[in-house]
């Protein structure tokens, strides 16, 4: 069985195919990277790529529920438009022509925006994000907005307004969130790739439970504008894709300095594909002991260490080591993105967009009912624990607090990267929990974003791939961290991983 | 016996920076134009969208905190004041609370004891807010959000004023200081420069300072001063009856004279302040502040110097011009270009101050640009035209600011030295007045003024007067 490209399995559910659908299967199965060479080479084109894909949407949507907006229309029509500007040899990139899916917390101009929020449901941007912009101009194109927990809060798209999104590996499990759509997508072949954003692991952890490859870049490297925030000082956009080569390409694709960002950053080391190479020898691989104590399923203990395994026969040296202060990232990460956010989705009111309630009354009780009706549980506790935090007289003690634990956790990674390249363990602790299990303990929920959210406290790049699958077929996340602005590192090793999967696969 | 009471005053002062751009974004500060006119996703609160300073802003702010002899913060931030409000598009206002770009500086005063030093507490920068406009005959609210993210700096005093005297000497100078960098207009009346004040009385000698005040919505200094002498009685009053007073907001109205409170300080919001992750902290480097520090225009106090040692005019004139930044720059370019200072403060002092009387405006307000004052000068010293033709063709400029040369050509307002035509018309006004031609030959000379008049009043002031003498004595 293939591990990596989920589109692979899906042919099994099709039945007979006729001719077209045999094409459409082909084209189905090759990575992003790989189908944007045939387009180049005349071989296959953008939109017969396109129809490809919406045929699979057509097949699989109903159960999983990827997405929030599909615009078939819309999706042709540039195909069309990236296929003759390929053949008038303007478009040459990687990327060319290759269909993708976008987290609908991006803003896209004149394509619904909902962040999967009742208060955005009508919301349609005036601009693209600089993000997906840069993925246009390299020729991707456009299929539509995935779904994704509520303002990006919650670890299962459970949360999402429009009902939640179905793993493609098991459709009574839930993807992870809260970029759960675009990893579903990518698994389930309704996309050859797609952006999503990581907060405290939002890309890494639904890219573990869905089988596919997810990577959080260095806090600045991918422009936030038109990112609808959630946490602004942890928030990044990134990658889902199928193997490690198309997240080099597309990471590759959006990383930008943006003068609208503040906090992007100026980067010259941005040819990421250039790391893809399967040469590891020597390269000093971490393993936190923390990271493998009480909590972690043992079946995930298990791949996580088999996975190491592979890398030191590749000539990496793999050790563990302490690497502390892992119990505190999760309530500094929760009161600091929850302060952000409580701030952040104040424009959300019902004043200049987005949701309304009905009737007519005074300003305030406008407010209340409009932010009462649009905003579900989550989010609100969210909103409630932000505000909490940075209200007088508990803004020393726990906001406060919390960046110092953040400066702290910094340090402690700054620490371990001076003896290691990478830093190697699971993505969470189990593998895909059932639809309907998680919601109804928050505090759980929480820390299942253990292994991931201190990447983003301390502004670090991330990348989850597959290893391997539990006893019900669920994938199996394998995450490694780099310093930062070594995404290069991170990207080689994954790399060779991804290598000696296949070839173990072959025997 | 009665009581003495003391007044203590401090200031918060909004100045509106003259950026031409948004200090978030890269909309117009253009005053006026269609509602919603100057906005983009940033500066109306758009999911996604990012705020970036503009360079200029800090530019201005630290250089208002040079001139203000402040300490600028090498390291400062800004932080987000959290409100709920339809003219603040993110219901959040991005200022500066925990790290402000300017502290502890200081203004001296000139007060009948003597020179006074104002405390400066802090100067922060901040965001402007959109307007909300009520539609009484839909009966609905509508934002405009034009003002939004213009760029703004609160000046903040320390309570160190007593009196309406020095609060209005403290904000001539403040003005002042900031025309003179160029930072703002600082006008009132249009909202450029806002002020609060902040006001409590004790009795003198008094350790601790009484409960305070604020009075909101001044727009002249004429109504601060009578709203501080309201406020003063008002609060002397209570304490007088035994009464205590609340700590509140006031809002002063003019025309009524007296003041009602907007909202104490149980109503005060928590405002959630905390550093907004979007922007990233701003580093002054020491290169960075001497820059500005070269930057720095010559202010008042030298330029009065400079005059005294480089022109030959009067103190006054000089205390008068330096007054403004804008007719000092007026007065040294004119002077410049025809090389006659004396003339031009002439001009400046005589008809630019009699005018501005008259129709109630501000010296900034000076629409006469250096060329056209130096050219009219021009004008006269080289007889082209007389003197009360000079001062018609002035108040045209003064309202127009039109090229003098070209005025006076378009109009013939040139002097008539055709000595033959003004000849004829010299004989006309002889033959047209016996009478005061006999009264002068019978030896009154003043007649000789009358007919003088006379003529010029038929040349319709474009004869050289003492041409008109002349001829008028040989005729006679």
């Amino acid at each position: 069985m293939n591990l990596i490209t989920g589109t692979v399995c899906m042919k099994g559910i099709c039945g007979t195919l006729n001719k077209k659908e045999e094409t459409e299967m082909e084209l189905l199965s090759l990575s992003a990277v790989e189908l944007s060479a045939a387009i180049r080479e005349g071989k296959a084109s953008a939109p017969e790529a396109m129809e490809a894909v919406l045929a699979q949407i057509d097949r699989t949507e109903e159960i999983y529920h990827c997405y929030v907006t599909i615009d078939r229309d819309g999706a042709m029509a540039r195909a069309r438009q990236a296929q003759c500007r390929i053949e008038a040899g303007e478009l040459t990139g990687p990327l060319a022509g290759v269909p993708m899916a976008v987290k609908d917390n991006l803003c896209t101009e004149g394509m619904l925006t909902t962040c999967s929020s009742k208060i955005l449901e009508n919301f349609v941007p005036t601009y693209t994000a600089q993000a997906v912009r840069n993925l246009e101009n390299a020729g991707a194109v456009l299929i539509g907005k995935t779904n994704m927990d509520e303002f990006a809060m919650g670890s299962t798209t459970e949360t999402s307004c429009f009902g939640p999104t179905r793993n493609p590996r098991n459709p009574g499990y839930v993807p992870g969130g809260s970029s759960g759509g675009s990893a579903a997508a990518v698994a389930a072949g309704e996309c050859f790739f797609a952006l999503g954003s990581d907060t405290g692991g939002s890309i890494r952890q639904p890219a573990g439970y869905c089988g596919v490859v997810g990577m959080k870049p260095t806090y600045g490297t991918v422009s936030r504008y038109g990112l609808v925030a959630y946490g602004s000082s942890l928030d990044q956009i990134g990658p889902l894709t199928g193997n490690v080569s198309d997240c080099a390409a597309v990471l590759e694709a959006i990383s930008s300095h943006d003068p609208k960002d503040s906090t992007s950053v100026e980067r010259q080391d941005t040819d990421f594909t250039s790391a893809l190479t399967a040469d590891i020898a020597g390269m000093r691989i971490g393993i936190p002991k923390d990271y493998l104590r009480e909590g972690l399923d043992q079946e995930v203990k298990a791949a996580v260490l088999r996975a190491a395994e592979a890398l030191r026969e590749r000539g990496a040296v793999v050790e563990e080591f302490d690497l502390g202060l892992v119990e505190y990232a999760i309530p500094a990460y929760y009161t600091i993105a929850a302060a952000e956010a409580s701030s952040n989705l104040e424009r959300f009111d019902g004043i200049k967009y987005g949701y309304r309630a009905p009737g007519d009354m005074g300003l305030h009780s406008m407010y209340k009912k409009t932010r009462s009706q649009g905003f579900g549980p989550e989010v609100k506790r969210r909103i409630m624990l932000g505000s909490f935090v940075l209200s007088s007289g508990y803004y020393d003690a726990y906001y406060l607090k919390a960046l110092k634990v953040k400066a702290m956790i910094k340090k402690a990674f700054d620490q371990a990267f001076a003896g290691y390249d990478l830093i190697l363990g699971p993505v969470a602790p189990t593998t895909a929990p059932r639809l309907g299990e998680s919601l109804g303990d928050p505090i759980k929920m929480y820390l299942g974003d253990i292994y991931t959210i201190s990447v983003n406290l301390a502004g670090l790049p991330g990348i989850c791939v597959p290893c391997g699958r539990d006893r019900d077929g669920l994938p199996i996340g394998l995450q490694l961290i780099g310093d930062c602005f070594q995404e290069k590192k991170i990207l080689r090793a994954a790399y060779t991983y991804e290598q000696a999967q296949y070839a173990e696969c072959k025997e | 016996m009665a009581r003495e009471y003391e007044t203590v005053i401090g200031l918060e002062v909004h100045v509106e920076l003259a950026t031409r751009t948004k200090i978030f974004c890269g909309c117009s500060t253009a005053f006026g134009g269609r509602p919603n006119a100057h906005t983009c996703p940033v500066c109306t609160g758009m999911p996604g969208s990012l705020p970036v300073l503009n360079r200029r802003v800090l530019e201005y702010a630290v250089s208002v905190g040079l001139a203000m002899n402040c300490d600028i913060t090498r390291n400062c931030k800004f932080d987000r004041k959290n409100y709920f409000y339809p003219d603040n598009p993110q219901n959040y206002q991005i200022s500066q609370l925990y790290l402000p770009i300017c502290q502890n500086g200081h203004i001296e005063i000139e007060c009948p004891e003597g020179s006074k030093k104002i405390g400066i507490h802090e100067i922060h920068m901040e965001e402007d807010a959109g307007k909300l406009i009520h539609d009484t005959w839909e009966e609905c609210t509508l934002v405009d959000y034009n003002r939004s993210g213009v760029p703004l700096i609160e000046i903040v005093t320390e309570p160190d004023m007593r009196s309406s005297q020095e609060v209005i000497a403290f904000l001539e100078k403040l003005r002042l200081i900031i025309q003179y960098l160029g930072a703002s207009d600082c006008k009132l009346q249009e909202g450029s420069m806002r002020v609060d004040v902040n006001l409590s009385v004790r009795e003198k000698g008094a350790p601790v300072y009484g409960t305070r005040t604020e009075m909101k919505n001044l727009n002249s200094f004429h109504a601060i001063s009578r709203a501080i002498e309201g406020e003063r009685n008002r609060q002397i009053d209570l304490l007088e009856e035994g009464e205590a007073i609340v700590q509140e907001t006031r809002r002063w109205d003019d025309e009524k004279g007296c003041s009602y409170a907007m909202r104490s300080k149980e109503d005060a919001q928590d405002y959630r302040y905390f550093p907004d992750p979007d922007l990233v902290p701003i580093h002054i480097s020491q290169e960075y502040l001497e820059g500005i520090r070269a930057g720095l225009p010559e202010f008042r106090t030298e330029k009065m110097a400079r005059y005294k040692a480089e022109y030959d005019i009067p103190d006054y004139d000089i205390e008068i011009i330096t007054g403004s930044k804008h007719m000092a720059d007026l007065f040294e370019a004119a002077a410049a270009i025809c090389g006659q200072p004396k003339k031009v403060s002439n001009w400046l002092m005589g008809e630019t101050l009699r005018l501005l009387r008259e129709q109630e405006m501000d010296p900034q307000d000076i629409r006469v640009s250096p060329e056209h004052l130096a050219a009219l000068i021009v004008l006269v010293e080289k007889k082209e035209i007389t003197g009360s033709v000079a001062k018609e063709v002035y108040e045209v400029m003064f309202a127009q600011n039109v090229d003098p040369i070209q005025y006076v050509e378009e109009k013939g307002l040139k002097t008539v030295n055709d000595e033959s035509a003004l000849c004829s018309v010299v004989e006309q006004v002889i033959a047209a007045n016996p009478q005061s031609v006999s009264d002068y030959r019978s030896g009154k000379e003043k007649a000789l003024g009358f007919l003088v008049g006379q003529t010029m009043k038929a040349m319709k002031g474009k004869a050289d007067p003492v041409s008109v003498d002349r001829l008028l004595r040989e005729l006679l």
